[in-house]
């Protein structure tokens, strides 16, 4: 994958585990949002291919097997919470009955207030507006589930308290999800496998402990460090 | 649903326009008016309907209207007919005019009685200071400030041509309105102007008429022309003015239409025989009149808007992606709003199908109201923010329902701004489709304009002025109906915030 001249992805072999979380991690401008956008097909790789189980050439359909969150959620201003989760299952002319079992569902879920459903973007708080944005990711049942950077804007209290309910919910869906976080303590408090990045290669994935005991190269340990000294302070 | 209301509504204002039969055009002076109202009342006595499309542009967009049928006659002089139509550098004689015109399928009848020949005039005092009395005798007073009327200026047998003619070296030279030269020469500002020769005002300002001592001006003996296929019964009805209207009777209807500012009245002292009471003063009120324009210049902006929305909007949405495509929709349409109105007009009348009519204005009037709302609409679905733009893709939205559940939406202020502009320059503009014959408040205010009375141009100028003002105030409420709440309410916190 380039942009213009730069290269912001090198050719990978990267394979994620179906059912499981995979969270990819690196500095900025390494590569990891780039990964979710090549999968979910906001963009066209330069060479090779993205290969998603069970998906056929058709984007649209594609897209529909996935949920995508991103860090300001990304939801549409004029519409309210309701509108904005149920747009596709709408769009896709589904039984109001069946809508609104899967949104009283996903406020549960989500510990999404059902009053607050009609608010609009603007009078959500940043926490609100980010379980909406999941909410919708979510409303056509998705099997994967990608997020970039879902807490990043959002002020340590709260972001604690959602990394808790994510865990939550990734356990309880039992979905492929794929997250991207520069936090190593997020990383490590959510994942199953960590894909650590640097510079458009990755240098190594697996589990937090394989990282740590068998690292493939000194940064690996010099990442994990860093992270670590900050949160003790 | 407010889309068939507002198609109803156009189909009953389409059915408030005057039935389509026999077209008398005139040009925007007095004396056309005049003339053209006689032949109207003349063409309704013997049996006709008749529509009376008064007051357009100049001899070209009358002559092209008769060309293309969209007008049956109007009157003209011999003269134009040789310079302007002939475009003829020598005389001509009416038998020669009559077989060239033949080709066009159009006729000419007998002069009607009078000649109504190009005129220099001067304020007594001033032609009693410098002893003029022949246009000869102005070669000795280069300074005098001439006021010219544009069309004069212009033309090969115009003011050009009479100085070469005379060796007249005037430099001090500026084009006017007729009916503004009147007032110019009365106050000082200008010394001399053009007239013609059976001008009431001459008599009203007592203006001193210089004498065409070389005889540079062409005789301008008034007479109709009409398309050859024209019904012999109406043709016969129009041949009745036919010798019946010398000079002195002329100026007298004249001074009628600009003593009570209306031309019907003028044209039924035509009918008057003499020592018989005139006629009632008006026959439709002021109120019913304004209502009549009102009602059609609401039809010429509806109409025009609609189909600037209709196309604009998807023009907007192909020039808000990047590319050669969108650079040539935003170039061209502005363009388009450079060219002058007018001249706009003037270039429309001679397209086959259009002509001097509604349609044509509603056409000018589309192409200027297209800009504000293709640009608008590109630049509203531009500043969609990347994050909203990728999430409606990323959610599985076919493109189609990304543009109209979320791109549009979102751009609706922008769009509406836009919608807004069109319509206040469109209904400002919409006065000039007076000019040819497509009505509207533009009436009131070219006759005020032809009669230089400032209090006929009023009553077209303040209801098209508050006009304007409620097609804002109408905007301002359709933002609250149209404008999706989430957006008002982000609106109202960004205010808040600042």
């Amino acid at each position: 994958m380039t942009f213009g001249e730069v290269v912001a992805l090198y050719p990978t072999d990267l394979q994620i585990p179906a059912g499981k979380t995979t969270v990819l991690i690196g500095p900025s401008g390494c590569g990891k949002s780039t990964i979710l956008r090549l999968i979910i097909g906001l963009l066209q790789p330069t060479n090779g291919h993205v290969h998603v189980a069970g998906g056929g050439d058709n984007l649209v359909a594609l897209r529909r097997q996935m949920g995508y969150v991103i860090q300001d959620g990304g939801l549409f201003p004029h519409l309210n919470a309701r509108e904005n989760v149920l747009l596709m299952p709408r769009q896709l002319k589904q039984d109001e009955a069946a809508m609104n079992r899967r949104l009283t569902e996903l406020c549960n879920l989500t510990h999404f207030s059902m009053e607050a459903l009609e608010r609009y973007p603007v009078e959500l708080s940043g926490g609100q507006r980010q379980r909406v944005s999941l909410m919708r990711a979510l409303a056509l049942d998705p099997d994967i589930l990608l997020l970039d950077e879902p807490l990043g804007a959002l002020d340590p209290m709260v972001r604690a308290s959602l990394q808790r309910e994510l865990k939550e919910i990734f356990a309880n869906l039992g979905k492929t999800v794929v997250m991207v976080t520069h936090d190593m303590a997020e990383a490590a408090f959510l994942a199953d496998m960590i894909v650590l990045l640097r510079a458009g290669e990755v240098v190594q994935s697996g589990s937090l402990d394989e990282l740590r005991d068998q690292p493939a190269e000194p940064y690996v340990n010099e990442f994990i460090d860093a992270q670590r000294s900050l949160v003790q302070l | 649903m407010m889309l068939k209301r507002f198609l109803l509504i156009m189909l009953f204002a389409w059915q408030m326009m005057p039935a389509q039969d026999i077209a008398i055009g005139s040009k925007r002076f007095t004396e056309s008016y005049v003339l053209g109202e006689i032949a109207a009342r003349l063409l309704s006595e013997a049996g006709f309907e008749t529509t009376h499309r008064q007051g357009l542009g100049g001899t070209v967009i009358v002559w092209e209207a008769l060309k293309s049928g969209s007008i049956r006659m109007y009157p003209d002089y011999t003269g134009t007919v040789q310079e302007v139509i002939l475009k003829s550098d020598g005389p001509v004689s009416p038998a020669e005019m009559r077989k060239q015109l033949a080709e066009f399928g159009v006729g000419m009848s007998e002069e009607l009685g009078f000649n109504n020949t190009y005129a220099i005039a001067v304020r007594r005092e001033t032609a009693e200071k410098f002893e003029l009395r022949r246009i000869s005798d102005l070669k000795k007073q280069p300074d005098l400030i001439a006021g010219i009327t544009h069309e004069t200026l212009d033309r090969d047998d115009g003011w050009r041509a009479m100085c070469r003619h005379y060796g007249l070296t005037m430099t001090n030279v500026r084009g006017l309105d007729h009916a503004i030269s009147y007032a110019a020469i009365a106050d000082g500002s200008i010394d001399l102007m053009d007239a013609y020769s059976t001008d009431a005002k001459l008599v009203e300002y007592d203006l001193v008429v210089l004498d065409d001592d070389l005889r540079f001006f062409p005789e301008y003996k008034a007479v109709f022309l009409y398309r050859l296929d024209l019904d012999p019964a109406a043709l016969a009805a129009i041949r009745s003015m036919e010798g019946q209207i010398d000079e002195k009777r002329m100026i007298a209807l004249n001074a009628e239409a600009e003593r009570s500012n209306d031309f019907g009245r003028a044209a039924s002292l035509y009918f008057t025989k003499a020592g018989e009471a005139p006629p009632p003063e008006t026959e439709t009120t002021f109120w019913e009149k304004l209502l009549g324009w009102t009602l059609q210049h609401l039809l010429l902006v509806g109409v025009s808007m609609f189909f600037a929305i209709l196309i604009g909007i998807p023009l907007g949405i192909r020039a808000s992606r990047p590319g050669k495509l969108s650079q040539m929709i935003l170039g061209v349409t502005g363009i388009i709003q450079t060219i002058p109105s007018l001249a706009l007009l003037a270039l429309l009348v001679p397209v086959p199908f259009m002509g001097i009519s509604a349609t044509t204005a509603i056409v000018a009037l589309f192409l200027y109201s297209l800009l504000p709302i293709v640009r608008n609409t590109a630049a509203g679905l531009q500043n969609i923010p990347r994050p909203v733009r990728e999430s409606a893709a990323a959610i599985g939205l076919e493109p189609f329902a990304q543009l109209f559940k979320v791109f549009l939406p979102m751009a609706t202020r922008t769009i509406l701004a836009g919608v807004k502009t069109s319509a206040i320059i469109n209904v400002g503009t919409a006065t000039l489709a007076a000019l040819i014959g497509a009505g509207g408040l533009g009436e009131p205010i070219i006759s005020g304009l032809s009669l230089n009375d400032s209090q006929t141009i009023l009553q077209g100028a303040i209801p098209a002025a508050l006009l304007a003002i409620a097609v804002q105030l109408l905007f301002e409420g359709l933002d609250r109906f149209l404008i999706p709440k989430g957006l008002r309410l982000e609106a109202e916190n960004l205010k808040s915030r600042v």
